[in-house]
């Protein structure tokens, strides 16, 4: 053994030459390990179920295109696909009100922390408390919007049993934790702005809504890329609202794509599991544009700086 | 109150000592009825077969009705109990198909169940073999104010122009004739049903949820063409699409709604929300067409034996319990039910009275929509039903949307 390493590079052992090579790869192996089998294989098993008929207890039966066909066909997919742009467009809503809420609540004032606290108490509890509170709200019998209404004379509208009206009294619901998260992410992006580049601004004149676009705003940047992200995603998933507001009702008005794909595989009235995975491949191919178009600009950044 | 949660805990700890290493007479029972009368019901004859059978370590999981209605695809496959509620009809379909439920038709041979339980064994059989036995059902029909009625000098009615009538009465005297919600829209396929029943009777009714008839077929036309009548002067309750069957008792407990057709289970929430039987009683639904025999709906819950059960043969024993006359009379009693057992007494409540008397004089019984409908099937027409009630001019792009979906559903 001694002699071994005296002798020089020649003699060592093969993992001793490489190890800078492999040791990396050993260490990220356990994570590469369960996300490929519990992430990355589920994903293809899911899109090769696509191309079956199944009921997930008998026969699988080979329908090749026949699901995809299915749904170009199916009037509740447009209905779902329609309320997913209007979340993913009304969802971002949150970015810009969450800076507010952030920019107003980053200043020192006694007990600021009690007041950052209850601005982001939405967002700790649970999306079915969420749902349950605002399902109350809205009931036009005993909720606040029926008292509001009355109280101006008029007749309160069924947000939740109107098919014109329903997702957006879900969207703004689900917007409410949503605001919490990205003010918190603001909030602490806020924390890192460097006081100096302030200071020269003010030196420079720079003041109100000036000072905010051209040199928070950019020094923000890294939190508002995150708040998009999480954003884009968290209307893409908008799940739990739906379930426990209407369960897509009324007719299937409400339903968006994750919703209607668990409808469509998991609920009382589904278990078409092929037809499901069509939806749920759908659903993947349009995060899929989000995400690799957010990855590409990662790396870009990555590169320039 | 205090004694038998001492003893649940009890058993409970002690199956969770015990549970280890599993005794060969563990017997495990998945129900799916958390309200208080069925709970009640299920527990106390789970006691009296406890007592009956010493050696027999029984587990109960007892869950809600909409989450075991998921669970059971899970469980039956990966955990099986040795029991386990369901329900017969076109749901138990799926699961006998794939083999996951045990076949009894030789306990039904050998205990003479084809004569005790003549009426529900159509709903049980499938591909000539037994696959359960029920342990109750109850009657469909029309729950209404009977002191509302007497104020406004109205007569429960017995034909559709009556309904008509007294619906227009009552909506005059500011009261809305028919409350529901429809949020879990199978209460839309209630009022469907027995409009279809009495507009053309069980044949119709099977035909469509077997896929024979076109939801554009002029009988069904003529079906949506009488509910139009109901829906158009605003018989039903608003926001009816927002509420639960139960958020829907509220306006008729508190007298803004006067009927409310539902299945006899919503009796007991009725008297606990304060009305005394002097106020609610119950009517068949009305006649339509006086030519038509009158059927009736009444859902069959059941047993099942998993196929993948390990204790089978104590399970056997448990359904033979089940259906016994003295039990089912009990069990019935307590739930406020209709015994399956001919040989069994129905209570002395006048619902229980009015029901058995309805049930056992139609000319024959029909599940629900969406037991006899394929799922698929049954959720969009219950969808149709639902936004048919709140957009009627919708009628026939509503029909024409479910013919597209029938034919792919029965290809």
């Amino acid at each position: 053994m001694n002699t071994a390493v005296q002798s020089g590079d020649a003699q060592q052992s093969w993992y001793q030459r490489n190890r800078f090579a492999i040791t990396p790869w050993l260490f990220l192996a356990p994570a590469i390990f369960f996300f490929t089998l519990y992430v990355i294989a589920p994903i293809f098993q899911s899109i090769w179920i696509s191309f079956f008929e199944w009921d997930g207890l008998g026969e699988k039966k080979w329908v090749g295109m026949g699901n995809y066909v299915e749904l170009m066909d199916d009037d509740r997919f447009y209905t779902s696909l329609k309320n997913n742009i209007w979340w993913l467009v009304l969802y971002m809503l949150a970015v810009p009100v969450g800076l507010a809420i952030a920019l107003f609540l980053n200043q020192t004032v006694t007990g600021i922390r009690i007041y950052k606290s209850l601005f982001f108490f939405p967002f700790v509890i649970s999306q079915v408390v969420v749902g349950l509170i605002f399902t109350w709200f809205y009931n036009p019998d005993f909720g606040i919007v029926g008292i509001v209404w009355e109280f101006f004379g008029a007749k309160p509208p069924a947000i939740l049993a109107d098919e014109n009206l329903v997702t957006f009294g879900i969207i703004f619901a689900g917007l409410w934790p949503q605001i919490a998260y990205c003010m918190i992410l603001y909030l602490t992006g806020l924390n890192n702005v460097s006081p100096d580049q302030i200071e020269a601004a003010r030196l420079d004149n720079a003041k109100g809504f000036g000072m905010l676009w051209h040199v928070i705003l950019p020094q923000l940047r890294p939190a508002t890329f995150i708040a998009v992200v999480v954003t884009v995603i968290g209307a893409l998933r908008s799940f739990d609202m739906i379930a426990i507001m209407t369960g897509g009702g009324p007719y299937g008005s409400s339903n968006v794509l994750a919703y209607f794909m668990f409808e469509t595989s998991l609920s009382e009235y589904g278990f078409r599991m092929g037809y499901g995975s069509a939806i749920a491949t759908v659903l993947f191919l349009i995060m899929l544009v989000y995400i690799s178009y957010f990855l590409w600009r990662m790396y870009q950044d990555e590169k320039g700086a | 109150m205090f004694k038998p949660f001492v003893r649940t805990a009890a058993a409970v700890l002690a199956a969770a000592v015990l549970s280890a290493p599993a005794s060969a007479r563990d017997l495990v029972i998945n129900y799916d009825d958390l309200n208080a009368a069925p709970k009640e019901a299920f527990e106390t004859a789970v006691e009296a077969f406890k007592a009956a059978n010493p050696d027999i370590n029984v587990i109960v999981n007892n869950t809600d009705r909409e989450a075991h209605k998921t669970a059971i695809r899970n469980f039956l496959s990966a955990d099986a109990p040795d029991v386990t509620s369901w329900y017969p009809g076109n749901r138990m379909a799926p699961f006998v198909d794939a083999g996951q439920f045990e076949d009894i038709s030789d306990l039904w041979e050998s205990e003479g169940w084809a004569d005790a339980m003549a009426s529900t064994m159509p709903s049980m059989t499938r591909d000539g073999k037994q696959w359960g036995v029920p342990y109750t059902y109850y009657q469909w029909g029309i729950y209404y104010r009977s002191d509302i009625f007497a104020e406004n000098n109205i007569t429960p009615p017995t034909t559709w122009d009556e309904l008509l009538a007294a619906s227009a009465a009552l909506k005059e005297a500011g009261v809305t004739p028919f409350t529901i919600g429809t949020k879990f829209l199978w209460t839309a396929a209630g009022v469907f049903d027995y409009l279809n029943l009495r507009t053309n009777g069980f044949d119709v009714h099977n035909d469509l949820t077997a896929g024979k008839i076109k939801y554009t077929d002029p009988r069904i036309v003529q079906v949506f063409e009488n509910w139009k009548q109901l829906v158009e002067p605003g018989y039903f309750i608003e926001n009816h699409a927002t509420m639960s069957w139960q958020d829907a008792l509220a306006p008729f407990i508190n007298g803004e709604a006067a009927m409310y057709v539902m299945g006899n289970f919503a009796v007991a929430p009725m008297r606990d929300g304060g009305l005394t039987d002097d106020q609610i009683d119950y009517i068949p639904f009305p006649t339509i067409n006086p030519d038509v025999a009158r059927a009736e709906e009444a859902p069959t819950d059941a047993f099942f034996i998993p196929a993948n059960a390990k204790n089978k043969e104590d399970a056997r024993e448990f359904l033979k319990f089940v259906v016994q006359p003295d039990v089912q009379t009990e069990w019935n009693k307590t739930l406020g039910q209709l015994p399956i057992n001919k040989n069994a007494t129905p209570g002395d409540d006048k619902f229980i009275q009015k029901g058995f008397e309805t049930v056992s004089t139609a000319s024959a019984l029909a599940q629900f929509y969406d037991r006899d409908a394929p799922a698929e099937m049954a959720k969009a027409g219950m969808e149709g039903f639902q936004e048919f009630m709140i957009k009627p001019e919708r009628m026939m792009s509503i029909l024409e949307r479910l013919d597209k979906i029938q034919e792919r559903v029965y290809k």
